[in-house]
């Protein structure tokens, strides 16, 4: 039973560390420039179905360009937006979680509150607003989906904090005579990570999925970038002939968040049982 | 005359550890027996395996295992299912979780009746109002339509009793259902049980810890120490004339009016209850025993005093010394 | 109780009016509407006449308080776009979207209960490692893209299925399970460790210490009290569904309220936006007063307190 747990975790870490290196290394992973033309040479299939061609293992798009290289390229600007969105809701989300939890009263009441309208606001139609009225830009999708997707750091991070808050070694901080700050820094944070770690998995996928949900509506990652969501909407046209046109991508987004999801999922079963032992 | 519940060789094993070893037990019709030992000792396992209520990680085995003649050992899931809540039925410890928090005290009672004897829900209502009033609830109809927040312990706990007797059982098993209770309300519940004993001839099998409950309820008693039963008699017998060390050594640790003086020591058993594993061979008191020999670790006997009192040691009587 | 609904009512009312705010704030990103609205090729002339048109030069807090106290009695204005009322327009694509997101909520549920319950009941065995397994997969799966392929996979490839439109009921069978598939693992997961909770309290002991059958111990006594935070979450979960109506409609499209602001939103159209944002939040917060009130109707201490 554990080593069916811990197998996920292991096979969640490789998929992510894989794609990690595939984003970190991709102008050597592939001979072709993602952003070339080649009208002469388009919708060539993969090379394992028929008519494929060996210089191009993934085919080409709809506009000659190697499909191979774009999806290399891809995994570079879901890596992206994934990192940075979880780093700046995170952010966000931690402060107000800690900040509810830690003082309680009324700043919690307030941070309640605000946590209750940001759920209440349709999150991929604000952030399809959004981005549409301030224009499209990488800078801008992470922007957009770090200011909206920190309710869940903000909801684990109150109650880690009012749990840890109440333990005896917290109260000793405060007979010690700490500053408020240095028990937050020093006590607190240290101690309410491993849960949020497993929110941040989370987290991080969810904000690969939207932002390829995003640029499939054509207001995320804006042409011609190679974001995995933007390539499904371009082959959907060509899907009915050519089906792996979006398979390819659409495979390579899935397994990115299954693998993500796959990490956090172990991240928690691992956590859980060490804080038993 | 036969018993109503005879139990013989009950082993029960969770995993690699031993929760009842060999335990036997014989209980009458119309008696209340009472199985005392200390917590752990292996007492309430022995009545859920009675149950059929073991977790699903449980082994159980016996020699025998018979209620009422029938042997329940092969009987599967459903056919245990008719026999709990008609012929047997059992209450726990603990009375505050022990009813469904979603349902009326009424429909908990009725499903009781309309499971095993069918008949109309009107029907099974009044029978639970009349069984309300049977263990001294005021104002059955009203309790009916009561949620189980709404009661205190010992109201939920006389419910639980009179839930148990909606169907007339022939045998109760009340798993320590006074512990978690008030002292005042304790008595009344061993009271009522105890009255109730007599006017429906139930066959009670009460489990506590507490000697004093006992000594208030007992016709028979048997002691269970680390997963054996290692005593059985009368209740006057094992008070005035208690033969296995580890009997002894429990009824030390009671004061007894007129028998202790103030300023007198209590008794103690020193020492820890031993882990019993499957490997385990011997009597499990031996490392606390003051009379411990080294056949203790090997087969142990079976003496009988006179035709009602029972006991497993190796020491013979004439080697005790008398306390 | 009463106070308890008093106050719940009371956050619900600051939340709208909040989203108010929110919706009003949003529209205002881009700095000048009336060179949003005009578009790249318009003139210095055309955009003043546009900004007088629209009220664009009255100070901002006036056009507040005008568009809130419009809203207020469900006048939305003009579409810039679609020249009509927004509130016929969505009006007219709401049931659209309702369907869809109650098709998607029975799929889910459908599909999340029994599993979940099973799951719960064989907790730790290989069965239950595979409906989590699948519930991760569930999750895992971009909706926009599984719509393309169920599309391609059931509509072309089998014929079983209209690709497009809204015609008949067939032709929410695709994208309601697309919708279903983000809510499911949610759903599943509660349900699981809401009878894995109930399954070992001690009032089940007792239901089977009373001879009860296992369909009545499980269905009766363990779902009641399970079902509480069930009901919470899809509450929650129809509310993101309808939010979430806006890709799946458009990848079918469905002519719903999803589908009329992806429009909208790519046509500058914001008196439509600001009320579709502002409807869904409406929604979504009603939904979960609803469902506070309907627990409060399950568990009998919440409605004595």
């Amino acid at each position: 039973m554990r080593g069916w747990r811990s197998a996920g975790l292991w096979v969640g870490a490789f998929i992510v560390g894989f794609t990690l290196l595939v984003a970190i290394f991709a102008p050597m992973l592939s001979a072709h420039d993602p952003f070339a033309q080649e009208l002469s040479r388009r919708l060539i299939p993969p090379i394992w179905m028929e008519g494929g061609k060996p210089e191009h293992w993934l085919g080409t798009d709809q506009l000659g360009r190697d499909y191979l290289a774009r999806l290399v390229y891809g995994a570079r600007i879901s890596m992206l937006i994934g990192i940075m969105t979880v780093v700046t809701s995170g952010l966000i989300g931690i402060s107000l979680g800690v900040a509810g939890g830690f003082f309680g009263g009324r700043i919690d009441d307030v941070i309640l509150f605000i946590i209750t309208a940001r759920l209440s606001i349709p999150l991929i139609l604000v952030a399809l607003a959004v981005v549409s009225l301030v224009g499209s830009s990488l800078t801008v999708v992470v922007a957009t989906l770090g200011l909206l997707l920190w309710e869940r750091f903000a909801v684990v991070a109150r109650v880690a904090t009012m749990q840890v808050r109440n333990l005896d070694y917290v109260a000793a901080a405060w007979s010690a005579g700490c500053s408020q700050p240095y028990i937050v820094m020093r006590e607190i944070l240290p101690n309410i990570l491993s849960p949020l770690a497993v929110v941040a998995t989370l987290e991080m996928a969810l904000a690969i999925l939207l932002e390829a949900a995003l640029s499939f509506l054509g207001l995320g990652v804006p042409p011609p970038l190679p974001s995995w969501g933007l390539m499904i909407a371009e082959g959907k046209d060509y899907m009915f002939f050519s089906a792996w046109v979006i398979m390819v991508p659409g495979l390579s987004l899935f397994a990115l968040v299954f693998g993500i999801n796959l990490l956090g999922d172990g991240l928690r079963d691992l956590l859980k049982t060490g804080r038993v032992a | 005359m036969t018993a109503l519940l005879e139990v013989q060789g009950l082993d029960i094993s969770f995993g690699g550890l031993t929760a009842v070893r060999g335990a036997s037990l014989e209980v009458n019709r119309g008696e209340t027996h009472c199985l005392v030992g200390e917590s752990g000792c292996g007492k309430s396992v022995t009545a859920l395996a009675m149950m059929g209520l073991l977790p699903g990680n449980a082994v159980r085995r016996a020699e025998t295992l018979r209620f009422d003649g029938g042997d329940l050992r092969g009987l599967s899931e459903k056919e245990m299912s008719r026999l709990r809540g008609d012929r047997m039925a059992m209450i726990f410890q603990e009375p505050m979780t022990s009813l469904n928090p979603a349902y009326t005290v009424g429909s908990q009672m009725a499903e009781v009746m309309l499971r095993h004897r069918g008949g109309s829900r009107r029907a099974a209502l009044d029978r639970a109002a009349e069984l309300l009033a049977r263990v001294r609830i005021t104002s059955p109809g009203m309790r009916l339509g009561q949620y189980p927040h709404q009661l205190s312990g010992g109201l939920r706990q006389r419910v639980m009793i009179a839930m148990a007797l909606m169907c007339e059982p022939e045998l109760l098993i009340a798993d320590e259902p006074t512990t978690a209770l008030d002292v005042t309300v304790q008595a009344q519940i061993l009271r009522l049980l105890a009255d109730l004993q007599t006017d429906l001839g139930l066959a009670i099998l009460l489990i506590t810890h507490d000697l004093g409950v006992v000594a208030r309820t007992a016709h028979r008693v048997s002691v269970m120490y680390a997963g054996e039963v290692v005593e059985s008699a009368p209740v006057r017998t094992l008070f005035s004339r208690p033969m296995h060390p580890y009997t002894r050594g429990l009824l030390s640790c009671v004061p007894v009016p007129g028998k202790i003086r103030p300023g007198d020591p209590l008794g103690s058993i020193p020492g820890m209850v031993p882990q019993v594993t499957p490997d385990f061979a011997g009597c499990a008191f031996r490392q606390r025993c003051l009379l411990t020999r080294p056949d203790c670790a090997g087969p142990i006997a079976r003496r009988r005093p006179s035709a009602d009192h029972a006991y497993l040691c190796q020491i013979p009587p004439e080697e005790m010394v008398r306390s | 109780m009463l106070q308890f609904l008093a106050r719940r009512l009371l956050v619900a009312l600051l939340v709208c009016i909040t989203v108010l705010t929110f919706a009003f704030a949003l529209t205002r990103l881009s700095g000048d509407l009336a060179i949003s609205i005009a578009g790249p090729n318009s003139t210095a002339a055309d955009i003043e006449i546009i900004r007088k048109a629209y009220g664009l030069d009255r100070p901002v807090i006036q056009q507040f308080f005008d568009w809130v106290g419009r809203a207020m009695v469900g006048d939305f204005g003009q579409s810039y776009f679609f020249r009509e009322r927004v509130a016929k327009l969505i009006g007219d694509r709401l049931p659209i979207t309702l369907t869809l997101g109650l098709v998607g909520l029975g799929i889910a549920l459908t599909v999340a209960l029994p599993l979940g319950v099973i799951s719960a009941l064989r907790e730790g065995r290989p069965i239950d490692r595979v409906i989590s397994l699948v519930a991760l997969l569930g999750q895992a799966m971009p909706s926009f893209w599984l719509g393309l392929v169920l599309m391609i996979t059931f509509g072309l490839h089998l014929g079983w299925l209209p690709i497009s439109g809204t015609g008949t009921w067939q032709h929410f069978v695709m994208p309601g399970t697309v919708l279903a598939f983000s809510a499911i693992p949610a759903l599943m997961r509660l349900t699981r460790s809401g009878m894995i909770d109930a399954m070992s309290a001690d009032y089940i002991r007792t239901a089977r210490a009373k001879g009860l059958s296992r369909a009545s111990i499980i269905l009766k006594h363990a779902a009641r009290n399970a079902a509480m935070p069930v009901v919470s979450i899809a509450a929650v979960q129809l509310g993101f569904m309808l939010g979430g109506s806006i890709v799946i409609e458009t990848v079918f499209a469905l002519h719903g309220v999803g589908f009329l602001a992806w429009e909208s939103i790519s046509k500058n159209d914001f008196p439509t936006v600001q009320a579709v944002v502002l409807l869904l939040a409406i929604i979504y917060t009603l939904l979960t007063l609803g469902a506070d009130m309907l627990n409060a109707v399950l568990d009998p201490r919440l409605r004595a307190s």
